[in-house]
């Protein structure tokens, strides 16, 4: 008994932790309705700079505190700083820029702080004055984690006097509510944008900060705390500070006692509840449907047949492909099957999300199902790898089946938020099923057939499998099935009301798209020769978005220039240092200097100089 | 008399507090065009998203030619042969004029989980037709992005038009256009209607138009109906002269809201 209620205050002092990350986030997504993934970069700035505070000053006890603050009160100021460098300049973009913008910092964050804390992992010193421990029940308990559980509540009731007390809070609300109120009411939105920006990093600082004396401090604190939080804001609904209090404790709870009865799964359990929850309170227990739906960019105009231009260029490439072989080296053959693959799994994220209109922050989980899904048939099934290219697909829209089945139910960014649990449900597992997968040693040894083993015989592979499946959901985009999903996309209303289920057609939608990337996943496999969680992790979903994104959202042939590019580039930055920053870098960029893509801004230049037809742009 | 096409009786719902409809019937007969009138938020729009599916009512029965279609899905309601057109107009600004209509085209015969053939060259016929119908057919493959707003709301007849409805529920089919070419397009509608037998329940704020081509008025005022009755009944209406204009000279004024 008295374990269990030592372990009830465990998940209490957790909850505390993550109600403040979660908290900051929510704040930041009521009132500017960025999604903000470099929130876990704060958190871990906050832990690294409060430990390196930590070392210099004497250990007392104002010494202690007085680090943890200033630690955040820096976190503060680094948040203000990217959010008037790089935010404010996409306010009005679609949410997907906006995510991807964000986990650009985050890439950026990651190199800066191991280019100046250093990349090991750091153990904080006990808190002065609360390094022992209470006997409750018999049961030890850490004087520290007695502290965070009071902090919680603390925080939150400082919150909701500020949210209710101050003119800024009552600004800050009626923001959340509706935005466009608070800019008819003459408020000065930078500003108020600016400080709830302060607030919000505060707290992520804060968060991390109050970590040192708990755990190693590492380059891997943002990621995983931010999908944590994510799960927090969602639950509890987002933009409701109460619904993140509430959604804490449950997932600290889930946590503490979900690892004494299932210990594989602790990182499943809080991804199952927040599916559940949102199936059941589609914007979490204490949301409110959202006032207004995000700006989806620039009015996209009809899609057309490639021009003979297009097609032409296009011809070209493809001839290029195919001769490719006997004019490069083994180097280049194994980079542009790198990219055949890559193209495929950005294309079938293109085709529901651009096409679809369902943005999926989570689809590196069918590309990692399809891989898995391949590396069992050989690993225990002892089949061959034609059988297991056939498994990818299957195993991949079997998921895509199972978790289509509840994002399409939402949309927007809580549809974004479950697919990413979706995703991280898979990578878990991956992760946590060590009997199965390897875990983070992965499944190694799973090679060609012996026709396909030389570099040149799997490059024709994948441009037949790749390529093939590039043209099949082109096909589709154009046909009456891809034409009802764009409806569906411009105006589900109209589309209900001409007798279409608009849900269905999403959730086909959605096993294709999971099937084509399915085969990525598995061509992926045979040609590295193993597979590791990382397949199905959040840098992998990042990588298609931004395949899509550089190619060019609303312009077909975006994912496979997207791709293309991205892999060339990543082949050559990746071989230095502080490759993540000038990725991030480059993210960052694109969204804000040419949100078209590369793509798209062909597209108009050949527009402009007559040789693709023109389209009228206004009436 | 023959059955009417559509009977509602009882209709009512409530957001909150606020009654916005209640206690609503009425009777629609075949190739009628009965016009729902009401002041701003009286709860026509609300009516019809009763009657088409998209709102669960509270309480009251529709019947469609004697089947009950309350609580159904719009899409099984637009199965059963109603078109709609929306008071903010609802067509696919990515796709052409002519395409728009041909999705309403591929709906109709069936056909959305094609994922071979070019939805853009199925039906091209029959689309054309109704987008001459409507006098939209020269702005065929302009996108309907660019459209202005009174072709938009052509374009919505012309898509409503497309599974050969038995009964329209337009809500303000003129909003936004130019006084003649309200006249105009509602000319067009009763001809079509007439032509075609459809029975049509329409809202409209513009009582040139309500007048012209009405052949019976309701008037809503905070989701009760207030009066019905032919033009000149309503017209005559104390109350309803009351609601429109507090008692003052009606409608000669063109009351707009
Ligand atoms: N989804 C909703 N939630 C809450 N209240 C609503 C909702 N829809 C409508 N209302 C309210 O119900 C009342 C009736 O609205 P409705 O749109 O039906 O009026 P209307 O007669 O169509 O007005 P208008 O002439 O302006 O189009 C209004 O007071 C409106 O604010
Ligand atoms: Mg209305």
């Amino acid at each position: 008994m008295s374990f269990y209620f030592a372990q009830f205050l465990t998940g209490l002092s957790s909850a505390s932790s993550l109600f403040l990350v979660a908290c900051g986030l929510s704040l930041i997504f009521g009132v500017t309705r960025v999604v903000n993934f470099a929130h876990g970069s704060f958190y871990m700035l906050g832990a690294y700079v409060a430990y390196s505070l930590v070392q210099v000053v004497p250990g007392s006890i104002l010494g202690f505190w007085g680090s943890v603050l200033a630690a955040a009160l820096i976190v503060a100021l680094v948040g203000v700083l990217v959010e008037m460098l790089i935010l404010k300049r996409i306010y009005n973009a679609p949410e997907l820029y906006q995510l991807v913008a964000t986990f650009g910092v985050v890439l950026l964050m990651q190199d800066a702080i191991l280019l100046i804390f250093g990349g090991e992992d750091q153990f904080g010193p006990r808190a002065p004055g609360l390094d022992g421990v209470v006997r409750i029940f018999g049961e030890p308990i850490p004087e520290y984690d007695l502290l965070l559980i009071a902090l919680g509540p603390i925080v939150l009731g400082v919150m909701w006097l500020l949210l209710n007390r101050t003119r800024w809070g009552i600004l800050v609300r009626a923001a959340t509510l509706d935005r466009e109120m608070v800019a008819a009411l003459g408020v000065n939105q930078s500003w108020l944008f600016t400080t709830v920006f302060f607030l919000g990093s505060f707290l992520a600082g804060l968060g991390g900060a109050l970590q040192v004396p708990r755990v190693s401090i590492n380059l891997l604190m943002d990621l995983s705390i931010i999908a944590e939080a994510f799960v927090v804001v969602v639950i509890g609904g987002m933009g409701s500070i109460p619904g993140a209090f509430i959604a804490a404790l449950l997932i600290g709870e889930l946590n503490a006692f979900g690892v004494l009865v299932l210990p594989q799964a602790t990182i499943v359990l809080a991804f199952v509840v927040m599916a559940v929850v949102l199936v059941i309170r589609p914007y979490g227990l204490l949301g409110k449907a959202e006032t207004l739906a995000h700006s989806a960019g620039q009015v996209e105009l009809p899609i057309r047949p490639a021009s003979t231009l297009a097609k032409s260029v296009a011809g070209l490439l493809l001839a290029g492909l195919v001769v490719m072989p006997f004019l490069a080296g083994e180097f280049a053959i194994v980079l542009a099957t790198d990219v055949l693959i890559f193209a495929l799994f950005a294309a079938s994220l293109h085709f529901i999300m651009s096409n679809g209109g369902m943005v999926s922050f989570g689809h590196a989980a069918y590309f990692g199902l399809g891989a898995y899904g391949a590396a069992f048939v050989i690993k225990y099934a002892g089949g061959s790898m034609e059988l297991a290219l056939l498994a990818a697909p299957l195993m991949a829209a079997a998921g895509a089946l199972v978790f289509g089945w509840f994002c399409v139910r939402l949309s927007g960014v809580y549809m974004a938020m479950l697919t990413l649990a979706a995703a991280q449900i898979v990578w878990s597992t991956a992760f946590q099923w060590q009997d199965l997968t390897g875990g983070d040693d992965g499944l190694l040894g799973i090679w060609p057939s012996e026709w396909a083993k030389s570099k040149t015989a799997y490059y024709y592979l994948a441009l037949v499998l790749c390529g093939g499946g590039i043209l099949a959901m082109r096909r589709m985009i154009f046909s009456p099935f891809g034409y009802t999903l764009r409806g569906g996309r411009d105006n589900p209303n109209r589309t209900e009301s001409i007798g279409i289920n608009l849900r269905h057609h999403q959730w086909a939608a959605f096993i294709v798209a999971g099937m084509f990337a399915g085969i990525a996943g598995g061509v992926y496999v045979f040609s590295k020769g193993s597979i590791f969680p990382d397949e199905a992790a959040i840098p992998r979903s990042v990588d298609a978005l931004v395949m899509v994104l550089l190619g060019g959202v609303q312009t077909l042939s975006g994912p496979v220039v997207g791709a293309g590019v991205f892999r060339l580039l990543e082949d050559e930055i990746s071989r230095l240092d502080y490759w993540r920053a000038i990725l991030g870098a480059i993210i960052i960029a694109i969204v804000v200097i040419a949100p078209e893509g590369i793509a798209g801004f062909i597209k108009k230049i050949a527009i402009k100089a007559g040789f693709e037809r023109n389209e009228e742009q206004s009436s | 008399m023959t059955a009417p096409v559509l009977s509602v009786r009882n209709l009512s719902k409530s957001f909150g507090g606020l009654q916005a409809v209640s206690d609503v019937s009425f009777d629609l007969a075949k190739g009628e065009l009965l016009a729902l009138i009401g002041p701003n938020g009286a709860g026509k729009t609300t009516c019809f998203n009763m009657l088409n599916g998209q709102l669960r009512a509270d309480a009251g029965q529709v019947m469609l030619n004697g089947t009950s279609i309350l609580g159904l899905s719009p899409r099984r309601v637009w199965r059963m042969g109603v078109g709609r057109t929306f008071q903010i107009t609802a067509t696919y600004a990515s796709m052409t004029v002519r395409e728009n209509v041909q999705m309403a085209l591929i709906s109709h015969h069936r056909r959305t989980w094609d994922i071979w053939r070019s939805a853009s060259s199925l039906h091209v016929d029959e689309a054309m037709q109704l987008l001459k119908l409507v006098g939209m057919h020269e702005q065929a493959e302009r996108a309907a992005a660019i459209l202005a707003y009174g072709d938009l709301k052509r374009l919505e007849l012309a898509i409503a038009l497309a599974h050969a409805p038995e009964l329209l529920l337009m809500d303000e089919p003129t909003a936004g256009m130019a006084p003649k070419e309200r006249v105009r397009l509602m000319q067009l509608t009763a001809d079509i209607v007439a032509e075609r037998g459809i029975s049509v329940l329409f809202t409209e704020h513009d009582m040139d138009v309500v007048f012209a081509h009405a052949h019976r008025i309701m008037v809503l005022n905070r989701g009760e109906l207030i009066a019905t009755g032919s033009v000149d009944e309503v017209r005559n209406d104390a109350r309803v002269q009351e609601v429109y204009l507090g008692g003052g000279t009606l409608f000669e004024d063109q009351a707009h809201g």
